[in-house]
């Protein structure tokens, strides 16, 4: 029991290394910041449109993410297929790659001058420099992270409660409606959040997709470069009040028991 | 027998899924007949289940439900209730509402639910489970529930996979006994899938055999049990006493067979190499030879005594080592302990041969 005690001890204190440097910078970029900058910088409308128009696309990237991502989770939790394998590390890319790789690649496929990007063109979606290229590019290296979240949700399922609810007279849609998809609520919540955050955060693709119009990442690397570091400290700050929101949010949503 | 006595009728259907498979499958169940499925684990009964209840579709063969064939039917337009072993009580809805899932799924008004699902619970005993979250449940409580899921929408036909496999002994017996008696109030046709052989004996009007995807054996429980057609069926079903054996010689259809030494009687007209078995609970044990009308007394010694409740085993070298089961008083008033001598004493009719 002793020995037991001291190797916890240890590895006690080399979390609290790990923690201190976590928390070193969230702790001192507020305390840098004075309250009058925050209050202008909130008032800033470079600011706040930058702001709406990361959450707006960071949403519309999440919730395309969800329509389109949800039943593909559910196909590869429950149908084995001919390369699924693959399929798998495809979905897997956009983790994988430098981010600005991963703009390249969107801007590659889907500019206007390309054929899909010309019939994008034609519904009035045009992704160079615009909310629909964050949206697109956000999509592309957020996406993945739902729909292996959701898919982990739906393998957790006893497919067992799926039989049943179909023997019991409902179709698959139905079953489909009222077991698996609230029995996977949880995962599929927690994806989208953090969907949502990555998305939020994402510079390295917005850069090569669509700088403009300017996203908040964009906007602190902007306001670093042209005025030093005092000048992005209270985007930063506001920036990290709204990520611990969500993250604090997300931790309650999550935290509820889930079901044996 | 015509066709319209059968509710349910498998016409050679085989699969492969996984490591199971279902061998060239038959099958008639009788309109409202309590039909056990017995066999070992892995031998593709879930599996078989699991094609009825349209889960699984064959690769071959034919499902016939009430005069449809409903082989490719999806399991929604079957009426056929499912309860598989873990019993899969949706976690997120109260007693009530898996009771009436399969109601409200039909459309039923709230006032018919509400009036059905209070009729069935009070008959299954689980009117005061009704507000409870599933999670708090008993096994034997979620075994009544998900019964009274699967009865809700009076299916034509009810699939119970090891229906009492996940209860502690005692809750068996209680559960056992509870089957039998809402048998009685409620008339179903059910399919009860098991690898023991007392729900068998106690529960089926019917049963088969089912050994590697098989039917190797279909009758009634006692049929099944005193005439088993072969070695797997015979192990199966609780025969402990299995020898290997010669024929020797036959008077008038009693056989004297050579077992490992020793010479057992048995009514059979075969002939060489055979396999011989008695039923533990078939063996007298005595202290002495005297006074036993049996045809097979043999001596030996016990080498074994274990408890088998409500049995004890006790293990006899007479040349082989022999199970005979007797009961707990029995076994005290004999005075038996380990290396005492004792003589068996078995009829020749007991003796299976095959």
């Amino acid at each position: 029991m002793r020995g037991v005690d001291g190797l916890l001890l240890m590895f006690s204190a080399a979390g609290s290394l790990v923690i201190l440097a976590l928390l070193m910078p969230v702790v001192l970029a507020p305390l840098m910041t004075k309250p009058s900058d925050l209050a202008t910088t909130l008032m800033d409308p470079e600011v706040l449109g930058a702001l709406s128009v990361t959450f707006s696309a960071a949403t519309a990237a999440t919730i395309f993410a969800l329509i389109l991502g949800v039943p593909l989770a559910y196909v590869m939790a429950r149908m084995n297929f001919a390369f699924k394998g693959l399929l798998e590390s495809i979905l897997s890319i956009p983790l994988a790659i430098p981010h600005s790789v991963a703009g390249i690649l969107v801007l590659l496929a889907y500019h206007s001058r390309t054929p899909i990007g010309s019939i994008l063109g034609n519904l009035g979606i045009v992704i160079e420099d615009a909310v629909w290229g964050i949206i697109l590019a956000m999509f592309f290296v957020s996406a993945p992270i739902l729909i292996s979240s959701a898919r982990a949700g739906f393998s957790m399922i006893d497919e067992n409660l799926e039989h049943v609810a179909r023997s019991l007279g409902a179709s698959h849609l139905k079953t489909f409606l009222t077991i698996s998809l609230p029995l996977s609520f949880r995962a599929i919540a927690s994806g989208a959040m953090l969907t949502w955050t990555r998305a939020v955060s994402e510079v390295g693709a917005l850069l090569i997709v669509a700088p403009y119009p300017r996203s908040i990442a964009i906007l602190v690397i902007q306001r670093f470069e042209s005025f030093g570091l005092s000048a992005a400290i209270p985007i930063t700050v506001i920036l990290l009040g709204i990520s611990l929101l969500v993250v604090f949010i997300m931790n309650r949503v999550l935290r509820g028991g889930s079901y044996p | 027998m015509n066709s319209d006595d059968f509710l349910l009728t498998l016409k050679s259907v085989s699969k492969r899924l996984r490591e199971f498979r279902l061998v060239d499958v038959n099958l008639d169940v009788r309109r409202g007949e309590y039909f056990v499925v017995m066999g070992p684990t892995g031998a593709g009964k879930t599996l078989l289940l699991q094609i009825i209840a349209g889960i699984h579709y064959p690769d071959s063969g034919k499902v016939i439900l009430d005069d449809v064939d409903v082989t490719y039917l999806s399991p929604e337009r079957r009426s056929i209730g499912y309860v598989p072993q873990n019993y899969a009580l949706f976690p997120h809805m109260s007693v009530r509402e898996n009771i009436a899932y399969g109601l409200r799924v039909r459309k039923y008004s709230k006032a018919d639910v509400d009036v059905i699902v209070k009729e069935l619970s009070r008959e299954l005993g689980v009117s005061h489970l009704l507000d409870r979250r599933v999670s708090t449940l008993s096994g034997g409580e979620q075994q009544r529930v998900a019964l009274a899921r699967a009865l809700a929408i009076e299916p034509k036909l009810l699939l119970l996979d090891e229906p009492l496999a996940a209860l502690d002994a005692e809750t068996r017996e209680e559960v056992r006994d509870y089957l039998k008696k809402i048998r009685r109030s409620i008339a179903f046709t059910a399919i009860h899938v098991t690898h023991d052989f007392v729900e068998a004996a106690a529960l089926g009007d019917r049963m088969a055999v089912m050994i590697n995807g098989e039917i190797v054996q279909v009758g009634e429980p006692s049929d099944v049990m005193n005439k088993p057609r072969n070695e797997a069926v015979a192990s199966f079903t609780g025969f402990k006493n299995i020898f290997r054996g010669a024929v020797r010689g036959n008077v008038g259809g009693l056989a004297e067979i050579d077992v490992g030494g020793i010479r057992i009687y048995a009514v059979t007209n075969r002939v060489g190499e055979v396999t011989v078995a008695v039923r533990p609970e078939s063996i007298i044990i005595a202290l002495e030879p005297v006074k036993m009308s049996a045809r097979n007394i043999l001596k030996g010694v016990i080498q074994e005594v274990s408890e088998i409740p409500p049995f004890v085993s006790v293990i006899v070298d007479v040349g082989v080592p022999m199970a005979v089961y007797l009961t707990r008083s029995a076994f005290e008033d004999l005075g038996l302990e380990l290396g005492k001598i004792v003589y068996l004493a078995f009829k020749a009719s007991d003796v299976m041969v095959f």
